[in-house]
């Protein structure tokens, strides 16, 4: 990685000059915990007996049996306490600020998973937690709200442009710079300036690090495809980061087509979108020809954001990653067939790499290996789904 | 000497802001014209930004009216291009760096050279970043405008050392908006940047009362005022360019310190 935080073309630091002194402290105080074996024990701890890490790397026997192709095992974020991957980077963040002297984190969400994880370390740590919320996603997922406000967090609604993450972030990082001193922003994603890409993925690194040590436990191989979700793209870089190195490894980001690629109601970046910069970084955005952000769409809330991060930016360009668009209704079906299939409801944004992989390993051999990263569980999106169904359910 | 430098020669400066597009094209450019017919020193024109994350409610809420007008950039820069066939002072445009390189930074540049801006100032763009769009700013004449903020500190001399046409001083933590009071020390800040150049500074950010622009006339060589000029528009729309001259008088008086 180049300075200043770039991955080829893209990354930076893009942010008002009133934030440049607090990510410069953050980064000097990351290189120097990251390297501290206290930081790293009380990491670890949490991780372990709070988190519930390791997550578990379960072979789906009947998913690869009904499938007919490769062996599809499960990393299984969704059983993580607060039931997804975004612990693991919240918990390493607010030791981080707390160790800083902070004493108020702040955060975005989408679909809430990032901001109930937030105001949970918030709660352990005896931290103060602001989360905001497009106030179109805190209708979305309004069991995320109240599970948010039960742990002691505020929860504010933004109801600035579309209403959804890409404005949750503005807004959050519109506070940070007007409470910086006693203020941690805590990104939930591998995006925004310089260091937040890169200390998010080392904190997500950790599903790498396990699948690697699982699978050659249980295979004594490396798998051929490890699949994931992406939205800014924490699970998936956090899934890709132990294997980039291991080019026979294929990586592959599920990213959210919407109602499809083809049309205007998509939030597939990567397929759609072009270089821009925003959020603090340079990446690729779904953008009209001036440069404005466009309005994005999913069904899933948590992959509703019209950039990526900047590494998968730069994986994409030099090929080492490949990114597909999954529909709706794909990851809908696929939502629907874990469940009946394997007895796992996974995260709408996690079904979206379920679907990649339904597609994927009826086309390898039956000694093939694909690993699916489930990020999240989805009893969030039950009452969702039930209603994209035609079932009129309510929460 | 750039021309900027022309705007801080009749005593302290004074620098509206102005969405452009807000309500409409005609409304900006009757308003640009009043301003400078009432004593502005310097304009800044906004291009709109469907996210503009250093702005308040009040700007936002601009920006937004401006895109659903459909105004575009190709639209500001043939207003600015009929502008200049009547106003003489220095214009700088204020936008976000998506906007600039989405249409190219070098065709935005030669543009602005084209149609008569004098320089340009990008709030996402801090000193860290701001090479890639510098060097093109300089060929085509235009004055790249640093930022310093309350929490620059070790930062100010270095920012300032670079600085060109003049620096924009933020005069308060968080995002562009009226404040009733300022209470950042100011006085330091400026000292600092004096020790490291001669560029003029303007303070800007929650500025909005003559009282408030004479105040900081005695510390910097401006003050800038964005959001209480927006908040005229919001109300008075097409009525408002009067209304605005008006407010651009009394706050040329304030900063000139001519209000007793």
């Amino acid at each position: 990685m180049a300075q200043n935080g770039r991955f080829g073309i893209h990354g930076g630091q893009y942010i008002p000059e009133t934030l440049m002194n607090a990510v410069i402290e953050l980064e000097e105080a990351y290189n120097h915990y990251k390297l501290d074996p206290e930081f790293n024990w009380e990491l670890t701890e949490l991780l372990n007996e709070y988190a519930g890490r390791p997550s578990r790397l379960y072979y789906a026997k009947k998913m690869t049996e009904d499938l007919g192709g490769a062996k599809i095992y499960l990393k299984r974020e969704d059983l993580n306490h607060t039931g997804a991957h975004k612990i693991n980077n919240v918990l390493g963040q607010a030791l981080l600020a707390k160790k800083m002297g902070k004493t108020r984190l702040i955060a975005e969400t989408g679909a809430g998973q990032h901001g109930v994880a937030t105001a949970t370390a918030a709660a352990l740590l005896g931290m103060e937690c602001v989360v905001f919320m497009g106030e179109e996603d805190t209708k979305r997922q309004a069991l995320n709200v109240y599970r948010m406000k039960l742990l002691g967090a505020d929860v504010v609604p933004v109801t600035s442009g579309t209403a959804t993450l890409k404005d949750a972030v503005s807004e959050a990082m519109r506070e940070w710079t007007t409470r910086i001193d006693d203020t941690h922003y805590c990104l939930g994603s591998v995006m925004g300036p310089h260091p937040f890409p890169t200390i998010v993925r080392d904190f997500q690194a950790v599903i790498s690090k396990e699948i690697k040590e699982q699978i050659l436990q249980k295979e004594g191989r490396l798998p051929d495809a490890v699949v994931a979700c992406v939205g800014g793209g924490s699970n998936a870089i956090g899934s890709f980061y132990h294997f980039i190195e291991d080019e026979e490894v294929a990586l592959i980001g599920c990213e959210a087509a919407g109602r499809g690629i083809d049309t205007f109601e998509t939030a597939a970046t990567v397929n759609t979108g072009k270089i821009g910069i925003f959020h603090g970084m340079k990446s690729y955005f779904c953008q009209d020809e001036y440069g404005q952000i466009a309005p994005v769409y999913s069904i899933s809330a948590g992959l509703d954001y019209p950039g990526v991060g900047p590494e998968h930016a730069h994986l994409h360009d030099i090929g080492r990653a490949q990114y597909v668009p999954i529909t709706d209704e794909e990851a809908v079906e696929a939502f629907e067939y874990l469940a009946k299939t394997e007895g796992i409801i996974p995260a709408i944004e996690s079904a979206h790499a379920v679907a990649y992989a339904r597609k994927l390993a009826p086309t390898m051999c039956k000694n093939q290996i694909i690993v699916v990263t489930v990020s999240g569980r989805g009893d969030k999106d039950c009452a969702a789904i039930a209603r994209y169904r035609g079932e009129d359910i309510y929460e | 000497m750039s021309k900027i430098a022309e705007a801080f020669q009749n005593g302290k400066a004074f620098i509206p802001f102005i969405t452009c597009g807000d309500p409409d094209l005609e409304t900006t450019k009757a308003a640009v014209k009043e301003m400078e017919k009432n004593g502005a020193d310097l304009i800044e024109l906004g291009i709109p930004f469907s996210d503009p994350t250093a702005e308040g409610p009040v700007i936002q809420e601009a920006n937004i009216r401006a895109l659903k007008n459909g105004i575009t950039t190709d639209d500001v820069f043939a207003m600015v291009e009929e502008l200049r066939q009547e106003v003489k002072i220095p214009m700088v445009f204020m936008t976000y760096a998506n906007v600039v390189f989405s249409y190219g930074a070098e065709k935005f540049m030669a543009a602005c050279e084209q149609y008569g801006i004098d320089g340009i100032i990008l709030p996402d763009i801090p000193y860290e970043e701001k090479t890639e769009f510098e060097s093109i700013c300089e060929k085509y004449n235009l004055d790249l405008i640093s930022m310093i903020a309350p929490t620059s500190k070790g930062r100010i001399a270095m920012i300032a050392k670079e600085a060109k046409g003049f620096i924009y001083v933020v005069s308060s933590l968080g995002v562009t908006g009226t404040r009733s009071e300022i209470t950042t020390d100011l006085d330091s800040i400026v000292g600092v940047i004096r020790e490291n150049t001669a560029v003029p500074c303007a303070i800007g950010f929650g500025i909005s009362t003559p009282e408030q622009a004479k105040k900081m006339g005695q510390i910097a060589d401006g003050v800038i005022v964005g959001s209480a000029i927006i908040k005229i528009l919001g109300q008075y729309g097409k009525e408002a360019p009067e209304k605005i001259g008006a407010y651009v008088k009394s706050m040329k008086e304030g900063v000139t310190c001519i209000l007793n």
